[in-house]
């Protein structure tokens, strides 16, 4: 009977299956296991992977580490009069920190090509959104959880971090730059 | 007090209605389309800011209007007309009376509250914290209360729904099992059982929060329970429109499903399944191991997917089925080709189908990949799946129901009839570009919910390469057509129910329960063979089966497209 009406086998479940229907559950599963087995592999053989490493923390502890780093590798400061930034050249390998908050990305970093950095994100208020720009790598900031990426640059240039996760009236304008030499 | 047993048999689908649930039914849908006028007005603001060359509201309107957009759409829009639909799948299916239609009159006034508490909070101007309300960023109280309310008068309308299945069960109004439709019904309501749980266990904090009772809300956890509540709420919508497009097949070419066993059985893996996809909402967050997000996201997830593909395949093969049957089996595409596409019930059907599949699917399945999800996280390419997800799929599978619901329930003529026909091509087309040409832009990095990509004024400026400026434009363009089909349907709707002409029934009366309506007779078994002589290569719907390997290959080169793309960005762990 047609799908509005009561099933003309009371025992619906034992009713048989067409041959165009079983042909493609299977076609449809092995697709759906092959989906699945790409994200394992990808852990091993990919290149491109979200570290589990987070920490919780808290906001002013993180300024804290942020400052310190500062202090020790800041070159030069850039921006508007009166709202500098201040740029950052951490070594190789590392420990890197940027601030996120309403509604400015905190400091501005600059990294060396091929080399990698340990970067630590975290959020000093709501949550923001690290879209780095044109590589479009995009990852949720919290505050509270300092979220710890190995990245390695692989081309030189001038790059933007904007935020896309909505942060208030000046979400639009929480954005800055990375620099790769 | 007396139970109200009178029934109408409608003359032109012999469907039976029970007096109370009409009433119910008619005043769900209609408020349900006066938010979509609501939230169709508040899209021109959204997309003709975003159009860049337009940009037409300042920042702080932008982003109220856009949080309004979101709510009065996806929620309140969405679930009264989901409402409606569960009263129908069940008293009107079952030939039963509604059980308790003052609890259910409870409800509907609830969620009238909730909805004006709601949109209040947000019009005051000082919540516009977009429908996801991510703490720490905090909206007036009014913004929970409103939802919460709405959540409970939903929550009592789901129970009104079960309780008219236990009705029907006890009274023996039908026979044997109840129908696919409603099956796909009793899928959504329990479905939104846990969902509206989930909002519970989330909002009722986050309303004590903003009211001071509480002191802190962690960020992770909101985000983690909220798309508990988010995302298993969108399964309500896959659940209902999927019942619709089963129901469509059924009443505009008698379709019976290809095997019932199968399409109950994908139903029944959304309910086993879908719970704890709000994972693939986590991708990109710290503080969740990985091991957790591929857990969550595949065994969630991936089953439910083979149901969805199962269901693309069965509706247009049960359809295929039906039209062959009928004659029309010449070829692989005959029955299509001669299918009625000047009727707007089956063009919105047949569109929800095919843009919920081809843009909604693929595209939610890629992003929802874990590794993937890291080009694709928070741009407009989000907006842009959902769009072809709920705003097409569902939405256009609301749309067309209505056609058929306008005259048997409404009892009312179609008004503007040679244009209705359009309807839904206006709005499915419309609509598809618009999902499409987000896509675009999201892959090329434009955010989502964001007031100025030009970036003006700012020193650290950045600048879009055009292709996404061209993608914004066109969404824009595309928008334009989507608007019109959009308003196309509430004229008609609005117009027909209100200003149709009246059908009239001679001989119309109402019936009491227990004499004029009789169970259902059980259909005759189903003779074997009878399906024998249509189709091709041993199958009853070779074409569906075509159309559904052109799907499998689409599906497959994209995945894979992307998997190439994140491959060229930074290595990153
Ligand atoms: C003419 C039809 C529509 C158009 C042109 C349209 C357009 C848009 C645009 C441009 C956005 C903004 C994307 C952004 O900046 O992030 C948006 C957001 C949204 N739309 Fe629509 N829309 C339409 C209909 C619908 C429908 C029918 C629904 C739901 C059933 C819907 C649900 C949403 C939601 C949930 C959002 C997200 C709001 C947020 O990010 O908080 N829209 N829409
Ligand atoms: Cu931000
Ligand atoms: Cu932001």
């Amino acid at each position: 009977m047609s799908a509005i009406l009561p099933p003309s086998e009371r025992v619906w479940w034992k009713q048989p299956l067409d041959r165009v229907e079983l042909i493609w559950i299977v076609i449809a599963l092995v697709w759906c296991l092959i989906m699945f087995f790409m994200m394992p592999y990808w852990h091993v053989y990919g290149k491109q992977n979200l570290a589990n490493e987070a920490f919780r923390t808290t906001p002013a502890e993180f300024l804290k580490k942020t400052e310190a780093m500062i202090a020790q590798h800041k070159v030069r400061e850039e921006g508007a009069q009166g709202q500098k930034v201040p740029v950052v050249a951490p070594p190789a390998g590392s420990d890197v920190y940027l601030v996120a908050r309403l509604w400015q990305w905190y400091p501005i970093l600059e990294l060396e090509s091929g080399k990698s950095y340990r970067i630590h994100l975290m959020s000093m208020d709501w949550l923001h959104g690290f879209s780095l720009q044109p590589e479009n790598i995009n990852i949720e900031v919290h505050p509270g959880y300092d979220h710890v990426l190995t990245v390695t640059p692989t081309h030189k240039g001038t790059y933007s971090i904007i935020c896309n996760e909505y942060c208030g009236i000046n979400h639009h304008t929480m954005i800055s730059k990375l620099y790769v030499k | 007090m007396a139970i109200n047993r009178n029934f109408r048999t409608c003359p032109s689908s012999g469907l039976v209605f029970h007096e109370p649930a009409e009433k119910l039914i008619r005043w769900n849908a209609v408020v349900a389309v006066v938010f979509l006028l609501v939230g169709g007005i508040l899209a021109i603001g959204v997309t003709l800011t975003r159009w860049q060359a337009v940009h037409m509201l300042d920042a702080s309107a932008f982003y109220q209007v856009l949080t309004a957009h979101g709510l009065n759409m996806l929620v309140f829009w969405i679930i009264f007309f989901e409402i409606a639909v569960l009263y129908f799948a069940s008293s009107t299916l079952l030939r039963c009376r509604l059980a308790t239609p003052g609890m259910a009159w409870t409800g509907f006034w609830l969620m009238i509250l909730g909805a004006l508490m709601n949109n209040y909070s947000v019009i005051r101007g000082d919540s516009s914290v977009m429908f996801t309300s991510y703490a720490p960023m905090g909206a007036h109280p009014t913004f929970y209360l409103g939802l919460i309310l709405f959540a409970v008068g939903a929550l009592i309308a789901c129970f009104v729904f079960f309780g008219t299945l236990v009705v029907a069960k006890n009274e023996r109004t039908y026979v044997g099992s109840v129908s696919l439709v409603t099956f796909g019904a009793i899928t959504a309501a329990i479905i939104a059982v846990f969902t509206i749980a989930s909002g519970a266990i989330i909002l009722i904090p986050t309303l004590l929060w903003s009211l001071g009772l509480i002191e802190h809300i962690d960020s992770l956890m909101y985000r983690t329970i909220w798309w508990g509540f988010g995302h298993s709420s969108q399964q309500i919508n896959v659940a209902a429109h999927v019942a619709l497009w089963y129901a469509g097949a059924a009443i505009v070419f008698g379709a019976k499903p290809m095997s019932e066993k199968v399409s109950r059985a994908a139903f029944l893996l959304y309910i086993l399944f879908l719970q704890l996809a709000s994972a693939h909402h986590l991708l990109a967050d710290p503080g969740l191991t990985s091991n957790w997000k591929i857990f969550n996201t595949s065994y969630a997830m991936y089953l439910a997917v083979l149901a969805s593909m199962v269901h693309g395949l069965t509706v247009p093969g049960s359809i295929e089925v039906a039209q062959r049957l009928k004659g029309y089996n010449n070829g692989l595409f005959e029955w299509l080709r001669k299918a009625p596409w000047g009727n707007p019930a089956f063009a919105g059907i047949f569109l929800s189908i095919i843009i919920f599949g081809f843009l909604g699917g693929i595209s939610g399945v890629m992003m929802g990949t874990e590794q993937l999800n890291l080009i694709i996280h928070n741009t407009i390419y989000v907006p842009g799946h959902f769009h072809a997800t709920v705003a097409t799929g569902t939405t256009l599978a609301f749309m067309a129901v209505t056609y058929f619901l306008i005259p048997t329930l409404f009892r009312r003529k179609i008004m503007f009839e040679p244009l209705a026909k359009y309807q839904p091509y206006l709005f499915g087309i419309g609509m598809a570009g618009v999902s499409l040409f987000m896509m675009g832009a999201g892959t090329l990095g434009v955010p989502r919910r964001h007031w100025d990509i030009s970036f003006a004024g700012n020193v650290f400026g950045y600048e879009f390469p055009g292709a996404a400026w061209l993608m914004m434009g066109l969404t824009g363009v595309s928008a334009l057509i989507a608007f019109a089909g959009g308003a196309l349907y509430l004229a008609i709707t609005v117009g027909s129910v209100f200003f149709g002409q009246k059908i009239e029934t001679p001989g119309f009366k109402h019936v009491s329960a227990r004499e004029g309506v009789g169970a259902v007779p059980a259909a005759a078994p189903d003779t074997p063979g009878a399906h024998a002589g249509i189709g091709a290569w041993g199958m009853v719907a070779p074409g569906t089966f075509v159309l559904a390997l052109v799907f499998l290959a689409s599906f497959v080169l994209y995945y894979f497209v992307n998997w190439k793309y994140l491959s060229t960005v930074w290595p990153l762990k």
